[in-house]
């Protein structure tokens, strides 16, 4: 551990806590509906866009009715997506003549996108075509992370309105969310990335031979354009396989410290947009406050796990930091500030090996996301997905002190707290009931790499990582088995992982999201009582202690005895396996 | 609903083309017009062949007047891009480290005399992230430094010097280490051998 590694964790969050009032505000601006200075350039492109979505006169939605636009969208996305993948042989931009992936991987591949997880069982280099890549991966890292954004302010809506059901029109908020938010900054992030190192081209791979004489394929293609929303919508799938490793991908130190800032820009800013919208701004505050503690403490404790070799290597007499699957323009310190980042968010973009990470150091991106994603999370589905466990920790202290529980002036009654209570536990059953069947089934046995406890390991990591929409992974855990054939033949995927993690993307992306709306349509219109004496506040630091405490007690009932059989096991004993 | 399908449908056409296409084939135009180098992937040319890219590691294994790479798990090959993703107590990692460690005390001790395995740096005995790490720690060139000067007939401080104007990071290293491109140097080995 260094002093320079510390200051960069400082560095960050003193940058992030800068940018995200500016940004928040001018997200707050975007979907209120003022005008913003890029309206200028692109005013006309947005009116006709929503003119031909929403019509002329875009009609305000209720929660039911935007909620069926949202499943509507997503719903011919994912088709459009399969469709891509599978046809993926007939289609043009294909320089390295790749066969179509196999029906159960364009399954899991398109739940993947949609759900905005970006879990890879693919190889982006060595199973898809520039043109699924291009029309494929980026345009549904955008929509997944519209969507999100989208949904994410119709909820704020909710939590604000006084009178009114409407939380807003969604198409009108996708458009929006697109042309003057995820376009812009895509916009001047891809040709940063560009001028770091990444590559950007169309043309096919090119064959080299070596200083030393050896054979070397560079593997090439749009790289940078569709690396830069992966960042900022939260998605994360990686252009490669290796994702932000690959020197392509994320070629510097200065490149990954703007990436990690991408990572978070957006749903950090949602909280000061979301305070904006409900009139007060210090309950955004509050919720950053607490995102940024969670974050700063798994930062901490990652930082120093890794920065000492590992059972495996103490074992064979090497010292020094734990640098197997690390680059070495990260080292640690970026590699472990970067894990916790995307993990932390729903991102996924890791540029490093987390299956080669100590026993304790890989127990931290995986309690990142136990919290429910949470932390930051993904854009749109972390404030919602944190507004859920608000609403928990003020039942909680009202149960503690008698009251009946008010969030924001409003009652919370016993439908808004059944709804918290299923759309917190689903995503915590699904994980733990897909990692025991996969665990317990022949099947499902296939696609685990490591020997030992590593082996589970890597089976929690992947369902809790596609449950929770991050999609990162102990990458040793496979769904696709594919030979180094020309053009993918005889490739073929793993049904069971294929499918399971593919449903358990889509529902736990969908089920939580339309709880959440259903929260706010039950909050909206509900009339607003003034604070007196015996109301407790949420925009204190004593709320954000309970917050804090609720989403840990939460995340450690459900996921404690899990983590022992893994990672715990690893961090606790020297031994091999 | 029915509307609202007919909204979503449209929605994935337009996006696909705007995002799909027109977004990232604007980009690359943009990015090869500006950055030619860089977005083609940053070859590297001597004597105008090919040679390779900067930012993608090569295999000098066997070649002891190179510098050597960091260990691959993937035969440093982009196209196969992997890490071992061998986990922490693996005893199959615990082996190959092993079996690097004691290779490379056994390599590089043979010039920098009293070399030992606790201060050999873990980036030359554990494999990268990527599999095509084009780089390595400072420690781990100033040691390969005295091997690569024997072999090449250069004074020790010759070849210190270039790993030092070789060196690239960030101020103080802030955002990551100083490290030392393995082929820039090695190319820079070679030209000033010729006189």
């Amino acid at each position: 551990m260094t002093d320079s590694g510390w200051l960069q964790i400082a560095v960050l969050i003193a940058v992030l806590t800068g940018i995200t009032p500016l940004l928040g505000g001018y997200i707050h601006r975007v979907f209120s509906g003022e005008r913003v200075l890029l309206a200028r350039a692109f005013g006309p492109v947005e009116r006709r866009l929503t003119r031909l979505l929403a019509g002329s006169e875009p009609a305000g939605q209720d929660w039911r009715s935007y909620a069926g636009s949202v499943l509507a969208f997503s719903a011919l996305c994912w088709l459009a997506l399969f469709v891509i993948l599978r046809a993926q042989a007939i289609e043009p931009l294909n320089p390295q003549g790749f066969g179509a992936p196999p029906w159960n991987l364009s399954f899991n591949t398109a739940s993947s996108l949609i759900s905005n997880t970006g879990w890879q069982f693919y190889g982006g280099e060595s199973t898809l075509s520039n043109f699924s890549q291009m029309t494929g991966i980026t345009v549904h890292a955008f929509l997944s992370g519209a969507v999100g954004l989208a949904v994410a302010i119709a909820i704020a809506r909710g939590f604000a309105n006084r009178s009114s059901a409407e939380l807003g029109n969604f198409w009108v908020d996708l458009v929006r969310a697109l042309i003057y938010v995820l376009v812009p900054l895509a916009v001047v992030g891809s040709l940063f990335l560009v001028a770091e190192g990444s590559v950007q081209t169309l043309a096919a791979n090119v064959q080299l031979s070596t200083l030393a004489g050896a054979r070397q394929t560079l593997a090439l293609g749009p790289v940078a354009s569709q690396k830069v929303i992966t960042l900022l919508s939260s998605t994360g799938a990686g252009f490669y396989g290796v994702n932000s490793a690959m020197p392509y991908e994320d070629p510097t130190g200065f490149s990954n410290f703007v990436g990690v800032l991408m990572v978070l820009a957006i749903p950090a800013a949602l909280t000061s947009t979301y305070g904006r919208i409900v009139g007060n701004r210090r309950q955004g505050w509050t919720l950053y406050a607490v995102m940024v503690v969670m974050l700063l403490g798994a930062a901490a404790v990652a930082y120093s796990a890794e920065a000492h070799p590992s059972p495996a290597m103490r074992a064979a007499g090497a010292h020094g930091l734990n640098m197997e699957g690390k680059e070495q323009r990260f080292a640690v310190a970026d590699s472990t500030l970067t894990t916790v980042a995307v993990t932390a968010t729903g991102n996924g973009a890791t540029n490093a090996a987390l299956d080669s990470f100590t026993g304790l150091g890989g127990s931290i991106p995986m309690a990142d996301m136990m919290t429910g994603e949470v932390i930051f999370g993904s854009v749109g589905s972390g404030l919602f997905g944190m507004l859920l466990m608000v609403l928990l920790a003020v039942f909680i202290a009202g149960l503690m002190v008698g009251r009946t529980p008010e969030y924001l002036g409003k009652k919370i009654e016993a439908r808004e707290i059944k709804l918290v209570t299923i759309g917190v536990i689903a995503v915590p059953l699904i994980v733990l009931f897909m990692t025991a069947w996969a665990i317990s089934a022949r099947y499902g046995l296939r696609s685990i790499f490591n020997a030992g406890p590593q082996g589970f390991s890597e089976t929690l990591y992947a369902y809790t990582s596609q449950a929770n929409n991050n999609g990162s992974a102990f990458a040793g855990y496979i769904g696709f088995v594919q030979p180094h054939a020309p053009g993918n033949a005889g490739s073929s995927g793993i049904t069971f992982a294929d499918l399971a993690g593919g449903s358990a993307m889509l529902v736990g992306r969908f089920f939580p999201m339309f709880v959440a709306l259903a929260v706010a349509g039950s909050l909206s219109g509900k009339r607003t009582i003034a604070a007196g004496a015996g109301t407790m506040r949420t925009d204190t630091v004593i709320f954000a202690v309970l917050l804090l405490a609720t989403i840990s007690i939460v995340a450690l009932l459900t996921f404690v005895p899990s983590l022992m059989l893994g990672p715990v096991v690893q961090a606790l004993t020297g031994r091999l396996f | 609903m029915l509307r609202q399908l007919r909204s979503a449908a449209i929605a994935v056409v337009v996006f696909t083309v705007l995002l799909g296409l027109a977004y990232p084939l604007a980009i690359t135009g943009v990015a090869q017009l500006f950055w030619r180098h860089e977005a083609n992937g940053s070859r590297v040319y001597r004597g105008g062949r090919l040679v390779g890219s900067l930012l993608m590691g090569q295999d000098f294994a066997g070649e002891s007047r190179y510098f050597q790479s960091r260990p691959s798990a993937s035969g440093y090959e982009p196209t196969l891009a992997a890490a071992s993703n061998l986990g922490p107590n693996s005893a199959q990692l615990s082996h190959e480290i092993r079996t690097r460690l004691s290779a490379f005390v056994r390599g590089e001790g043979v010039y920098d005399r009293g070399l030992t395995a606790p201060s050999v740096p873990p980036d030359a005995v554990t494999a990268s992230g990527s599999g095509v790490d084009p780089d390595i720690s400072v420690a781990d060139a100033r040691i390969q430094a005295h091997r690569v000067a024997a072999v090449r007939h250069l004074a020790l401080d010759t070849v210190l010097n270039l790993i030092a104007s070789h060196t690239y990071g960030s101020p103080g290293g802030l955002f990551g280490p100083g490290s030392v491109n393995v082929l820039a140097l090695n190319l820079a080995l070679d030209a000033e051998r010729a006189p």
